[in-house]
């Protein structure tokens, strides 16, 4: 049997984290393919909804990378994101869905290697923990 | 030093005491209005905006009943402000979402008289109308809850108020104290300035304080905190996967009347009715493709989930969401145990005081660094 290759949405700050990921492709440092990037243009857009849609459309993670607070184009959008990660994780944790699922990240568009490492890290954790509980659902129960 | 003045009443006569209360602050001019709850002429009880003082006879403060909550009327009224003083009588619940709705800037209480009502709990509409057919009054109710009992043989108090730790208001300028306060006797508490001056102008004199109230507060907080931790362990049981979750939201047909009731849903738009969610039939057919099949109405857990996100910080637990479902699911203990966790991870709780800072509102660079576990 082939092993479990899990599905991970990430959403990506145009500015800082998806720049680190061309930097990584540019640099031929290979990460896991299971990442699907969304580009956004800060990780301060990144809405509740989007997370709760990906997750309930079967992803067995979602990362969102965003800059280093002190560093985002728009001064302030990553420090946003990390209080409605924290709600979101809240949510979330009490129906099966913890941290280890639902990560957000700092990375420098300089950090195409911590890119890869965190890819690397999220995939190989996620396929330690198993697909997602979400994927037990039925369709009719959504 | 918060002031009282003892209301003493005859049988069947508390409600006639209260609107000569409510009468002799209008006619001094305390305020132009009160919002009061009031029967309806053959049954029923509604909140009414009284601007006449021979039109506040028929109050009924104490009644157990809240069709709709008044925190969303106290919305509609102060919104776009009338610039007249309203005196507002409402439940500690109501009170504290309104507090939630002041800090979203959709109540302004610059004209407001704040009135809270002690409340033993209150039964669903269509209970209320079934005790009132029984011979049930505001009395009957507050003598048995006072004795601890609020079932009557045919109706009991809501789910939601049987894990209430809220039965007095806080943050209000005037109580009206029925709790502890001994048979055929309530109490008008004057707590703020404001509320000395209107209970002056009313024509009550302050005098004795009510010595039984605070030790039967405690005693009521105290089986109610105990009912609300059970209640929340039970439904973290049953709803502890999405599996249970799904289950628990099973009847649901997408309706919304729960956003609709619930006084704490803000957006003046929801989202889940606008454009955003009318899909094409492609748009349909390609997510049936996807998965081999759609459940229809779709998106039924990604709303409930979506609306957790959005009003579990300021729930107050009024359980207006399981009286609005008309499809009898029991939503308050799903959302108040959501709301314990949310609010408890901000260190906030919802009504609590005007000052604090709704945690979405703002941000500092250097907290919850554990969310990303990064030190640079």
């Amino acid at each position: 049997m082939s092993e479990f290759e899990p599905k991970i949405v990430a959403f990506f700050c145009n500015w800082c984290t998806f720049t680190a990921a061309d930097l990584a492709g540019t640099s031929r440092l290979a990460y896991p393919p299971n990442l699907k990037i969304i580009r956004v243009m800060c990780s301060g857009m990144v809405d509740p909804k989007f997370v709760l849609k990906a997750f309930l459309n079967g992803a067995d993670g979602v990362l969102i990378g965003g800059c280093w607070p002190g560093d985002c184009h728009y001064i302030n959008g990553n420090l946003k994101a990390r209080r409605r990660v924290a709600l979101l994780t809240e949510v979330l944790k009490q129906y099966g869905i913890g941290e280890e699922r639902f990560w957000l990240r700092w990375i420098a568009a300089s950090e195409g290697n911590m890119l890869r490492e965190i890819a690397a890290d999220m995939t190989a954790k996620l396929k330690q923990l198993g697909p997602s509980p979400l994927q037990n659902i039925a369709q009719m129960a959504l | 030093m918060a002031k009282f003045a003892k209301l003493s009443f005859k049988k069947d006569e508390l409600n006639k005491e209260l609107a000569g209360f409510f009468k002799g602050m209008l006619e001094k001019g305390a305020v132009d209005a009160v919002l009061v709850p009031m029967a309806q002429p053959k049954k029923g009880v509604r909140l009414a905006l009284v601007t006449s003082p021979e039109n506040a006879a028929k109050v009924d403060p104490f009644a157990p009943v809240a069709a709709v909550s008044g925190a969303k009327i106290a919305s509609s009224l102060t919104s776009r402000p009338s610039g007249r003083k309203v005196a507002m009588v409402l439940r500690p619940c109501e009170i504290r979402a309104v507090i939630e709705l002041v800090k979203l800037k959709q109540v302004v209480l610059d004209d407001v008289l704040l009135i809270g009502v002690d409340c033993y709990g209150r039964y669903e509409n269509t209970d209320f109308a079934k005790f009132q057919e029984k011979g049930g009054t505001s009395e009957s109710f507050l003598e048995n809850a006072q004795a601890g009992k609020t079932a009557t043989q045919d109706v009991d108090i809501i789910g939601a108020c049987k894990i209430c730790e809220f039965p007095t208001a806080e943050g209000v300028d005037m109580r009206l104290c029925a709790i502890g306060s001994g048979s055929g006797t309530v109490f008008i508490e004057a707590v703020t300035k404001r509320g000395e001056e209107a209970l002056e102008k009313s024509g009550l004199k302050p005098g004795e304080v009510p010595a039984g109230r605070d030790e039967a507060v405690k005693k009521l907080v105290a089986g109610r905190t105990e009912a609300r931790d059970k209640k929340f362990e039970e439904i973290r049981k049953e709803v502890g996967t999405f599996e249970g979750l799904a289950d628990k939201l099973s009847a649901c047909v997408n309706c919304y009347n729960c956003r609709v009731a619930c006084p704490v849903c803000y957006c003046k738009e929801c989202v889940f009715v606008t454009d955003t969610f009318r899909h094409t039939g492609e748009q349909f057919m390609m997510w049936a493709d996807k998965a081999g099949m759609l459940k229809m109405p779709n998106d039924t857990l990604f709303y409930h989930l979506t609306r957790m996100t959005h009003m579990s910080l300021f729930c107050v637990g009024c359980g207006q969401c399981t009286s609005a479902c008309p499809n009898g699911i029991d939503l308050m203990p799903l959302f108040r145990a959501c709301a314990d966790k949310t609010q408890a991870r901000f260190n906030y709780k919802a009504g609590r005081s005007v000052e604090e800072e709704q945690p979405m509102a703002g941000f500092k660079p250097d907290e919850l660094v554990e969310v990303t576990g990064q030190v640079k």
